[in-house]
């Protein structure tokens, strides 16, 4: 669901063009930043819209029966038929479509055919582990991946060059599966130096009340540290995996963004000047590097977000990635719908938050 | 860098952790590893999956049950401690056991059981048909369950086996949920189905402390149990997809049971002397079912030549070792009147020699299979030894689902799969495999027999329905055997294996039981030493 259109939709209404100087400034200031916002709400909403249309159209178009799920293989056809009015599937498509869209705006997400719970509190569930486990992955990614590119870049066909194109060509071709596995086998199975399977020991589940549902935050607002301690030996080894993953892509797209600024003009004057490698390096070319690597930054993140179904296979890690491909297995499309439409609305708050990076970085937007 | 990034990760770990050492679980606590997404409710009335049994199991009585260590025995008196069945064997009466509590406190009554019936009637989902083969209807349990004081009064159309009844009410879909907690939580027509779906109203050895959907199912002893307080005060049952992680999590010691695993993975723990394998034949049938539509396989010498190309010994030592066994016949052990004859061997030179007898030289098959692992190996080497004997076998792998479609369509040719039966009784095997009232195509029936287009000849038909009505046990035994003697020579859904269960566990776990192949897992006898 990598949706690069939605890179642009957050920008177009939020960035106006600047003209400056104008004596009504603070009156059309104001107007524009009305018009934004309702442009932004606007935009924000056809996204969802069409995100919403597509997916509703996709589900029902799949060959796979939904009553099925409800009502088992060995219903009768009177049950059968009885559920299938029950869920709606009589109507024609379009009705369909308005009434499940009468119900989000209501608020009501439905109830999931294939864990029975309503799926808003579903998500409320699976997403925070996902969330938990996505943030630390590019945290990691991001701490690891950044300097890496910019060094390659800087000692360009040195050896730290050719481990990290070593190190991304790894991450990029192994199996996620296998090379979960393996981890958990030497990091949990042999050295026992990380907990197993899932998200928290026996011991501590449930022993932590859930405020944010992401157990390293609501193990620390209980002051719980043994909690903390067994969350993160659980968090660590997959968020590793997964920031390694993002560690790969993140470094080769510094280092060509490196690389391009190196190659100019200014660093090439910079340098005649006299300046020091570093500060030509990172006071220069890197922070003009910034703004790209937020977008790349970003869409890393949003595609952790929507979860690696493998990952959380292997670490029994019950997220949102496995729940919505369980649910798509099923037909269970209130449950796809409700995801993707969580899905949506985190890239197009990604798009927003790189915007208002952008404009704290880039001088030119202010 | 690799190895920056790693040795960054083994700092923070190891700065935070103390090395762990074999850590086994609470003493009064036991931890399952399974495959629990299966679970859409926990509603007895609706659950009819594998798992959402397995927790209805420890959370509801049933009217009479199982004996977890002695399933053998059949069923036993339960929240009823005694039943009669009138003269003209059309009404069972069943009195109530005193001083049995409900959960929420409140007495376990023959009002509960008798609105508990009647309500899975009137709910009307996938489980109901169990109870609705006396006879009972939406609109006219009210008049056939009934209660009387202590009594619970059934009233059956036709004068069925005791022993079938009461498998009947063994069954799930006949748990005894607590009226008065149920009626505070009902939506609308719903008798409380979707409150009920996600909490729980029964007088079990458990109480239901979470149910987290593909994560965790966790379990409190219920202090105030009719048989006892159970040993084991926490029961926690995690959802662990993969056979490796579940041997790695039992290795550890972090869990107590696991009961997924791979035959790869029961090898691998087998010289493990702190861990032990439980083995236990369970209900399902793996069978082949040949559909009469198809004019190749609708000949009865294609039909017995079949039965001879099926590798068992070699299928059951490899690909399904210690998952199934060789079972060939519709009524898997542990059943009443189940047989344990299985005549047919692996041999191609007679099955050749039945079809060139028959003057069938070639043919072909185009079939559909579903892509689990086991299926498609089991199809495969059919496909060779149909290959020696002439014939031409194509495999196009489907997910269950779309399978599934095409099955209730009738238009599965070489249908590949497993039967699971629905309650304890051998006629939930018998009224599907060998009975089909009617084979046109827009009965639309559930019935194996119907979905294969096999027209089930009246004698056996007939012989069916009779064994439900046949009074004394014995002879019912022998009419079984007489069915699937019969069965064995005509039928074109041909039972193949028999489903084992190897669940591995740490050795001080006792008294430990799936279920067998009769009913589900229960936890209240589990202990550790």
């Amino acid at each position: 669901m990598t949706d690069t259109d939605m890179a642009n939709t957050g920008g177009q209404g939020s960035l106006p063009p600047t003209k400056g100087g104008l004596p009504k400034a603070g009156r059309s200031r104001l107007r524009r930043r009305a018009t934004s916002i309702g442009g932004l709400a606007l935009s924000l909403a056809l996204t969802l819209l069409g995100l919403l249309l597509v997916t509703f159209i996709i589900g029902r178009v799949m060959p796979i029966d939904p009553v099925l799920k409800v009502v088992g293989e060995r219903a009768t056809q009177v049950q059968y038929d009885a559920a299938y009015q029950a869920m709606g599937l009589d109507r024609p498509l379009w009705d369909q479509f308005l009434r499940y869209m009468g119900e989000v705006l209501r608020g009501d997400f439905g109830r999931s055919i294939s864990t029975g719970h309503p799926v808003a509190e579903d998500l409320r569930r699976v997403f925070p582990a996902t969330f938990e486990l996505a943030l630390l992955g590019t945290l990691i990614g991001v701490c690891v991946g950044v300097p890496l590119g910019v060094i390659a870049a800087a000692r360009r066909g040195g050896w730290i060059d050719q481990i990290a194109r070593v190190v991304a060509l790894v991450g990029y071709s192994m199996p996620i599966f296998w090379l979960g596995l393996m981890g958990l086998l030497l990091f949990y199975g042999i050295l026992g130096w990380v907990g197993g399977p899932g998200r928290q020991g026996i011991i501590f589940d449930g022993m932590v009340p859930t405020v944010t549902g992401m157990i390293l935050i609501d193990s620390l607002l209980a002051g719980d540290w043994g909690a903390f301690r067994d969350a993160f030996s659980h968090i660590i080894l997959p968020a590793s995996l997964l920031g390694y993953f993002s560690l790969a892509y993140i470094s080769r797209m510094t280092r060509s963004f490196m690389l391009e600024q190196l190659s100019a003009e200014y660093v090439t004057t910079a340098r005649v000047k006299g300046l020091s490698e570093r500060r030509v390096v990172w006071g220069h070319a890197f922070r003009n590097i910034m703004v790209p690597l937020i977008t790349v930054i970003a869409l890393s993140f949003g595609s952790l977000l929507e979860g690696s179904v493998l990952t959380e296979i292997v670490f029994s890690w019950p997220g949102i990635g496995q729940y919505i491909t369980k649910a798509l297995l099923a037909g269970d499309m209130n449950a796809v719908l409700g995801g993707t439409v969580l899905i949506g609305t985190c890239f197009v708050a990604l798009n927003l938050l790189s915007d208002i990076l952008y404009r704290v970085l880039d001088p030119r937007a202010k | 860098m690799h190895h920056f990034s790693l040795r960054a990760i083994l700092l923070a770990t190891a700065v935070s952790l103390a090395p762990a050492a074999y850590a086994a679980t609470p003493a009064d606590t036991l931890v399952v590893a399974a495959q629990i997404d299966d679970i859409i409710s926990l509603d007895p009335g609706q659950s009819f999956e594998f798992s959402g049994n397995d927790v209805d199991n420890n959370l509801y009585d049933r009217l009479v049950d199982f004996d977890p260590l002695d399933l053998e025995a059949g069923f036993k008196p339960s929240l009823a401690e005694a039943w009669e069945v009138s003269e003209d064997g059309k009404t069972i009466t069943l009195t109530m056991r005193e001083g049995v509590k409900f959960h929420s406190g409140n007495p376990v009554r023959a009002e509960d059981a008798a609105w508990s019936l009647q309500r899975a009637v009137k709910l009307n989902k996938s489980p109901a048909f169990i109870l609705n083969q006396f006879g009972f209807t939406p609109e006219n349990v009210e008049e056939m369950v009934s209660f009387d004081g202590n009594k619970v009064i059934l009233k059956l159309d036709q004068p069925y086996a005791q022993s079938f009844v009461l498998n009947c009410l063994a069954s799930n879909v006949a748990g005894v949920v607590d009226k008065e907690t149920v009626m505070g939580h009902v939506e609308g027509e719903d008798f409380g189905n979707t409150w009920l779906s996600t909490n729980e109203a029964g007088s079990g050895p458990y109480t239901l402390q979470a149910w987290r959907p593909n994560e965790a199912v966790q379990f409190v002893a219920f202090d105030d149990y009719w048989q006892g307080a159970p040993v084991m005060k926490r029961v926690i049952v995690r959802h662990v997809q993969e056979s490796s992680a579940q041997r790695l999590l039992l290795e550890q010691g972090d869990i107590d049971v696991a009961r997924n695993l791979t035959p790869t993975d029961v090898d691998g723990i087998s010289g493990n002397d702190k861990l032990a394998v439980n083995t236990e034949p369970r209900g399902r049938i793996l069978y082949m079912g040949l559909s009469q539509k198809d004019p190749l396989l609708s000949k009865p010498e294609v039909i017995e030549a079949m039965k001879y190309l099926v590798d068992y010994a070699g299928i059951e030592g490899s690909f399904l070792k210690g998952q199934f066994k060789t079972h060939q016949n519709f009524l898997p052990e542990g059943y009443l009147g189940a047989s344990d004859e299985n005549p047919w061997t692996y041999d191609v030179e007679k099955a050749k020699k039945i079809l060139t007898d028959a003057g069938i030289t070639s043919g072909t098959v185009k079939t559909l299979v579903r892509d689990i692992r086991e299926y498609v190996d089991i199809a495969q080497t059919l496909q060779g030894s149909m290959a020696q004997a002439g014939l031409t076998l194509e495999i196009q792998q489907m997910t269950g689902a779309q399978v599934l479609d095409a099955y209730r369509a009738r238009s599965v040719p070489i249908f590949i799969g497993e039967w699971g039966p629905d309650y304890a009784d051998p006629n939930t095997n018998a009224s599907t495999f060998a009975y089909n009232p009617n084979n046109a195509d827009d009965a639309k029936l559930s019935q194996l027999a119907w979905r294969n287009s096999w027209a089930v000849p009246e004698e056996m038909n007939k012989a069916t329905v009779a064994a439900t009505l046949e009074g004394d046990t014995d002879k019912r035994v022998q009419m079984y055997l007489d069915i699937q003697k019969q069965y064995r020579e005509i039928a074109p859904i041909i039972p193949l294996f028999q489903r084992i269960e190897q669940a591995g566990m740490q050795k001080n776990i006792k008294n430990w039981t799936a279920g067998g192949s009769v009913a589900s897992v229960y936890y209240r006898q589990v202990t550790k030493e």
